[in-house]
C-alpha cells in the first residue's frame, strides 16, 4: 500500500508547491519598509516649485502616497481609480511624480484631472530610491504616526481600493 | 538584407551599451573599476530580475549604479552599500541571500532532501538483505535434487 501512497504523496506536495509558485507574482518584491517610518524626503511641489512636500506633511493623518509618471502607461489606467478615491474624501492622497517632465506632468493633470492634495516632483528619482520604488505605479498607505503600513505594487484597481485600501484606511483612522 | 542590417546594428548597440554604462564613472579616485564591478555583480536589478546591477540597462539600474558609486566614493564599505540597498529593497537585491529563518528551507532544504534519500536507500538495502530465505516447496526440492544428481552423474562420466 505504502509503495503506491508514497509517490502519490510526494507528487501532491510537489504539485502544491508548484501551484503556489504559479500564483506568486515575481514582480511583487515585498518591501522592507512596511512597519517602518516613512523615509525622510523634501521635494519641490509640481505646481509650486518654491514650496516643498516633506515627511512631516505626512504625519498627523492617514495618507496615501502614489508614485506615478506621465511615461508610465499603467499609471494612466490607474488614474480613474485615484480620481474616485480622492472623491470619496476618505483619505488624503499625495502624489510623487517620478523622473518626469514638469510640463508634461502638469498637462496630464490638467487633462485627466488632479486627484492629489499635493504632488512632490522627484525629477532625479533620488527620493524614490529611499522609498524603495522600483517601478511605477506604486502606492503607500501611511498612518498618523508617519509609519508605512502597506504598499501596493502596480496599478490600483477599484477592487484593490474597495477590498484592501479603504478598509485599511478606516482601520488606521480608528487607531488612536 | 534589412533584417541582417537590423541585427547587426542592435548587436553593436548591445555590445557598446555595457561599456558605455560604466564610462560615466571616474575610476581614477578611491573607487577602482574592478571593485565597483565586483560589488555591482552581487546585486540584483529589480526591473530586469535576472540581471545584476552591473549588466542591467534599466533606468533604475543606472540610477542605482550612480548611488552605489557615490556611496563607495564617500568611503562606505561593501557591507554598508549592501545594507543601504537591502534597507530599501529587501533581501531580494542580493544574489546571495542571508541565512535566516525565512531562508532555511532554501539553504538547508537540499541537504535535508539528501539525508532523506540516503536514509531511504539504507532502509531499502537493509530490508532486501534481511528478507527471509526463499523456501522451496517439496516438488521444487525434489526437482532440485534430481538436477543436482544428474550433474553429478555427468561429472563422473568425464
Amino acid at each position: 500500500m505504502l509503495r503506491y501512497l508514497l509517490p502519490l504523496g510526494i507528487f501532491a506536495v510537489l504539485a502544491g508547491f508548484l501551484a503556489i509558485g504559479l500564483r506568486l507574482d515575481p514582480k511583487e518584491v515585498p518591501s522592507p519598509l512596511i512597519g517602518k517610518p516613512a523615509p525622510e524626503f523634501s521635494l519641490p511641489l509640481l505646481h509650486a516649485p518654491e514650496r516643498r512636500l516633506s515627511t512631516k506633511d505626512l504625519k498627523g493623518k492617514v495618507s496615501v502616497l502614489n508614485v506615478w509618471a506621465t511615461w508610465c502607461v499603467s499609471c494612466r489606467a490607474e488614474h480613474e481609480v485615484l480620481q474616485a478615491l480622492a472623491q470619496s474624501g476618505e483619505v488624503t492622497l499625495y502624489g510623487l511624480d517620478y523622473k518626469d517632465d514638469r510640463e508634461k506632468a502638469l498637462q496630464w493633470l490638467r487633462v485627466l484631472g488632479n486627484p492629489y492634495e499635493a504632488v512632490a516632483f522627484d525629477e532625479a528619482g533620488r527620493a524614490a530610491i529611499d522609498w524603495g520604488v522600483y517601478g511605477t505605479p506604486e502606492t503607500f498607505v501611511i498612518d498618523r504616526q508617519g509609519i508605512i503600513r502597506h504598499k501596493f505594487i502596480g496599478p490600483l484597481t477599484a477592487e484593490k481600493v474597495n477590498e484592501v485600501l479603504l478598509p485599511l484606511v478606516r482601520k488606521l483612522k480608528a487607531e488612536s | 538584407m534589412p533584417l541582417v542590417a537590423l541585427l547587426l546594428t542592435t548587436s553593436t548597440l548591445l555590445g557598446t551599451a555595457h561599456a558605455g554604462s560604466l564610462a560615466q564613472f571616474d575610476f581614477s579616485g578611491p573607487v577602482t573599476q574592478e571593485h565597483f564591478k565586483q560589488v555591482l555583480g552581487k546585486l540584483r536589478c529589480l526591473v530586469c530580475q535576472n540581471e545584476t546591477l552591473l549588466d542591467s540597462q534599466a533606468e533604475l539600474a543606472q540610477d542605482l549604479r550612480r548611488e552605489v558609486y557615490d556611496l563607495m566614493a564617500s568611503g562606505k564599505s561593501d557591507q554598508e552599500v549592501i545594507d543601504f540597498l537591502t534597507a530599501r529593497y529587501g533581501d531580494f537585491v542580493l544574489y546571495d541571500p542571508p541565512v535566516k529563518p525565512s531562508t532555511y528551507l532554501l539553504w538547508y532544504g537540499p541537504f535535508a532532501l539528501f539525508v532523506v534519500g540516503v536514509v531511504a536507500l539504507l532502509v531499502t538495502v537493509r530490508r532486501r538483505r534481511q528478507g527471509p530465505e526463499p523456501q522451496l516447496s517439496p516438488e521444487e526440492q525434489a526437482r532440485a535434487r534430481r538436477l543436482l544428481d544428474e550433474a553429478d552423474e555427468g561429472d563422473n562420466r568425464t
